[in-house]
């Protein structure tokens, strides 16, 4: 008898009719029109099959190697925040009829995560002031790629500019898909942690886009409303790349003039996860709808003049255009963005509001307290939101070997991304951290920076 | 009909409750501030918990019932897949944890890079694509890289793709910044490999083929086709969308493929979420290895894991930080069920998919009279033609028994398609009930053909006007037009009682 297989349900004689049916003798008949030459002639060299109770012991003593933050008192972030994840997001996430479902091409057998998707280009729209969302891209790095694909189409320019303070992550990504797409990528150098909009106007002459992060990667305020103007003057699409966590302080992005806003998520709705899943998201103003890369659900009514939602503008997708689709995406993040919107519905405008005003007073009682020891802010008179750089006084990959031997992650060593930072930490703090947590940090930079 | 969450809010409620630390209130410039709130649903935590419950009920996955869609792999996900990806030490790791922090994760990669790379037959990969069309991108900027390097890339501009590829090939090709060249399906389903040695030649980058293809069958000449390639100096990419029907049979790299991209979330049952995520890791021959995206998960010498940034060659990064981690512990733990009896898993889906064939191919149209691999495509045109039923009208007449339809019109060479994929999870009985519901709506087409033209008759909506939906897009809730004053609060208290 076939040993059983928890995965499987045919029996041996299921089998048996199964090839009577077809009319061969054998499973392996089956794979006659795979040429011998091609074939495996051994069996594959893996490890025996685990139970399950076996599998969850080993990979469990796998995650108990990790510092996670749970077990470390970490004040990481760049890009990527420890954000409390409430616990209703698991709860819809592990919906079976969710977590298991297919892009929804079929609308009536998909109606709950179309009108999920309609629900989450709302928030975003309302987040951010832009027309239109997509269902989500990849992360937030692609999705400036893709911001960068839809100007060249626009615009027919062939220059990206992006601000040197925009996430060095981000900066790559766009820097490996711009040969395919015939761009060149210009970058604009901060000045003291921000932008200067002057350069960034005279950078942006003939640009296709221009690309800025606010709050930016050094976690200041940039004058946004300015970085924006300078590039619709020169005709450049403005992309503001925007935390949505911010966006109950500080202004939308469609209210100061750009034309794009996209962004990482994972601060709505996602753990961390060493860096995915989560989900990027694409706003733009109705001007470029058709030019949207990704998924788009729109709302229609069914034959009894009934409200429903169905994927739509499906002529810009590779499965329509091909060649000439405005993305190569199908598969995106669907779920993750749902996380974001249950997080985000969670927590309503006051809430949204009350989380950015307590990460803002943490990081300034952060500043404080670590100026008091003699770890002063890099950029001193740049107003920040929930991160922002210190000097350390040595080099910062050795401050936070220490620290963490003392029990603290204090932050991300600016070096490995940027010249003449290398005494430079990047300190984030999160409505998890509370006052007595930064306490701690600045006892322990106070034992490691001298 | 169901409210959005929008037409639930009122305001003055909400669902969070945060911590509140005795610190002064900091605040933003106001040039700088918003002006006015977003405005996001204002509901109370058990309204939230109820509507998206009720969201649920309205959609359907693989725990639902049959999904037999094709191309798509709808396998079961096993829900201890989903314990390990929400243990704290991989939920909550920061992705610039240090090395030494993260050696747990590191090593889960490092070891799931193994497995894909045994199962592709190529020795080098990368975990970081997100997705099976990033995947793809990557690949074909592997190909670049690799000609750049030889001097080659003014001469090699054109990307050959058979017209049975999914619709992301062309579209990557392009993205790529390389021409597309359309090569034809010969009369048994294979690529036409007269056509194809008229369009390979010294301008010839690469290749990019699903094998089996999207017909759902083997490519017989692929030995030719690769002497093709390879003698003229080209790449071969394996688009491996398809690979659950040959795990331990027949290997890319042994194929020829220089480059392989595994839809984690098809053949290793990453949930598919409604969408996504993905994870699209590229296997690929030691001759691309160096222009691999950085950083590269290793083994250093003492043993130990690390990322290695020093890749001077590498073409850059397509992603953030190393790819979906989270998909990688799920993938991982699915293939360390199967372990060395990985093969049966394809030769199930095989014998599946060659079952139902056998079951429907009296009453539906064959395009191609073979054994398939894991899926087959019939055509509907006979009943089209006698009846005027279309494959769009089986499809939603399917719902009506409770299965989700497979994909229709796709691949774009076959009229009416209908193209079924069972995956190697189901049991006969499902798999019986299927076949029995399209063989009685092909019945149902010749006696009462408005059964299938109005279809579906019990899902929450009805077919839905997507012309309308695209002439006149409504992408996002309006306000303004439905203020919050006219909508009454939820009207579930007429309902009698279930049972009484």
């Amino acid at each position: 008898m076939t040993e059983p297989h928890p995965f499987l349900a045919l029996t041996d004689s299921d089998r048996e009719e199964m090839l009577a049916t077809i009319g061969v003798a054998s499973v392996d008949e089956l794979f006659r029109d795979i040429p011998p030459g091609v074939r495996l002639q051994r069996e594959l060299d893996l490890e025996p099959a685990l139970s399950e109770p076996e599998l969850v012991a080993q990979i469990s003593e796998m995650a108990a190697h990790n510092a996670d933050t749970s077990r470390e008192l970490s004040f990481l972030g760049a890009g990527i925040y420890d954000h409390y994840v409430p616990s209703v997001v698991n709860t819809v996430l592990s919906r079976g009829e969710f977590l298991t479902a297919y892009t929804p091409y079929q609308p009536e057998m998909s109606q709950g995560v179309l009108q999920a998707i309609f629900e989450y280009q709302t928030a975003i729209c309302e987040l951010t002031g832009m027309d239109v969302s997509n269902a989500s891209g990849y992360d937030g790095a692609t999705v400036a790629a893709d911001a960068c694909y839809l100007a060249k189409n626009a615009t027919g320019r062939t220059k990206i500019v992006v601000t040197e303070a925009t996430n060095p992550q981000v900066r790559q990504v766009v820097k490996t898909y711009a040969p395919g797409f015939g761009l060149e990528v210009v970058e604009v150098p901060h000045v003291d942690g921000t932008t200067d909009p002057k350069a960034l106007a005279a950078a942006a002459v003939d640009a296709a886009a221009v690309i800025f992060q606010q709050p930016n990667f050094f976690g200041c305020l940039e004058p946004a409303p300015d970085l924006a103007s300078a590039a619709n003057e020169a005709g450049a699409l403005s992309v503001a790349h925007v935390d949505l966590v911010s966006l109950g302080l500080l202004e939308a992005p469609g209210n100061y003039g750009c034309s794009l806003a996209i962004g990482e998520g994972q601060s709505a709705g996602n753990a961390q996860s060493y860096g995915g899943p989560h989900y990027g998201f694409v706003a733009c103003r109705s001007d470029y709808i058709r030019r949207m890369p990704g998924r788009i659900v729109g709302e229609t009514v069914d034959v009894d003049g009934q409200r429903g939602f169905v994927l739509t503008l499906a002529t810009r997708e590779q499965h329509i255009r091909r060649e000439k689709a405005t993305s190569n995406i199908t598969t995106n993040q669907t779920l993750l963005a749902l996380g974001g919107l249950v997080h985000l519905t969670w927590l309503g405008p006051q809430g949204l509001r009350e989380l950015g005003e307590t990460c803002m007073s943490l990081a300034e009682y952060a500043k404080e307290r670590l100026a008091a020891v003699g770890v002063e802010p890099l950029f001193s008179d740049k107003p920040t939101f929930k991160e922002f750089a210190v000097r350390v006084g040595r080099p910062a990959r050795d401050v936070v070997h220490d620290a963490r031997a003392r029990g603290v992650h204090p932050g991300y060593a600016l070096g490995r991304d940027y010249g003449g930072m290398d005494d430079a930490l990047l300190v984030a703090v999160t409505e998890k951290r509370t006052p007595a947590d930064i306490d701690r940090l600045a006892e322990v930079l106070a034992a490691v920076t001298r | 009909m169901t409210k959005l969450i929008y037409e639930r809010s009122r305001p003055g409620r909400r669902a969070s409750s945060l911590p509140r630390y005795d610190l002064p209130t900091a605040s933003v410039p106001s040039e700088l501030a918003r002006k006015s709130p977003p405005r996001l649903p204002e509901v109370a935590e058990p309204e939230l918990v109820r509507h998206f419950t009720e969201l649920a009920s309205r959609n359907f996955g693989i725990d639902t019932g049959f999904y037999p869609l094709g191309s798509c792999t709808m396998k079961y996900n096993p829900r201890v897949n989903e314990r390990l990806a929400l243990i704290a030490g991989f939920r909550d790791l920061h992705p610039l944890q240090d090395e030494g922090g993260a050696q747990g994760a590191l090593e889960l990669m490092w070891r799931l890079q193994a497995i894909l790379a045994e199962v592709a037959g190529l020795p080098a990969v990368s975990l970081q694509p997100a997705a099976g069309s990033q995947g793809e991108l990557t690949g074909l900027m592997l190909f670049r890289a690799y000609f750049a390097a030889r001097g080659e890339s003014e001469q090699r501009r054109e990307i050959v793709v058979p017209d049975t590829a999914h619709g992301t090939n062309p579209a990557s090709v392009t993205m790529a910044g390389f021409q597309l060249v359309g090569v034809k399906t010969d009369p048994r389903g294979n690529i036409d490999v007269e056509d194809l040695r008229g369009k390979v030649g010294p301008q010839t980058a690469g290749l990019m083929l699903t094998n089996p293809s999207t017909l759902g069958l083997f490519d017989e000449n692929i030995e030719e086709i690769e002497r093709i390639f390879h003698g003229a100096g080209a790449l071969m990419y394996y688009d491996g969308a398809n690979l659950n029907a040959v795990c331990g049979i027949s290997r890319p790299g042994d194929m020829g493929f220089d480059v392989v991209h595994i839809n984690l979330h098809k053949t290793f049952s990453q949930p598919h979420g409604g969408g996504g995520p993905g994870g699209g890791p590229i296997a690929v021959r030691d001759i691309l290895e160096p222009f691999l995206p950085v950083p590269a998960v290793i083994r250093n010498d003492d043993g130990s894991f690390g990322l290695d940034f020093d890749r001077p060659q590498s073409i850059g990064k397509v992603r953030a930080f190393t790819g979906p981690f989270g998909v990688f512990v799920r993938s991982y733990a699915f293939l360390r069920m199967w372990g060395d009896r990985l093969r049966e898993m394809s030769e199930v889906a095989v014998l599946n998919a060659n079952y139902m064939l056998a079951r429907l191919k009296e009453t539906y149209d064959l395009p191609f009279d073979r054994l398939c691999m894991h899926e087959f495509v019939v055509s509907a045109q006979t009943l089209k033609r006698e009846h005027g039923t279309t494959a769009l009208d089986v499809a939603k007449r399917l719902m009506d028994y409770s299965f989700h339809p497979p994909t229709v019109y796709f691949p774009l060479i076959v009229p009416e398609a209908l193209m079924i994929e069972p995956t190697e999870t189901e049991a006969k009985e499902t798999l019986d009930a299927f076949c029995d519901a399209l063989l009685a709506i092909a019945r149902e087409a010749a006696d009462e053909p408005e059964l299938l033209k109005e279809a579906p008759h019990d899902r929450p909506v009805k077919r839905l006007d997507e012309v309308r939906a695209a002439k006149h897009p409504v992408v996002k809730y309006a306000f303004d037009e439905h203020p919050s004053a006219d909508v009454g609060p939820s009207a579930v208290a007429a309902e009698a009682p279930k049972g009484v």
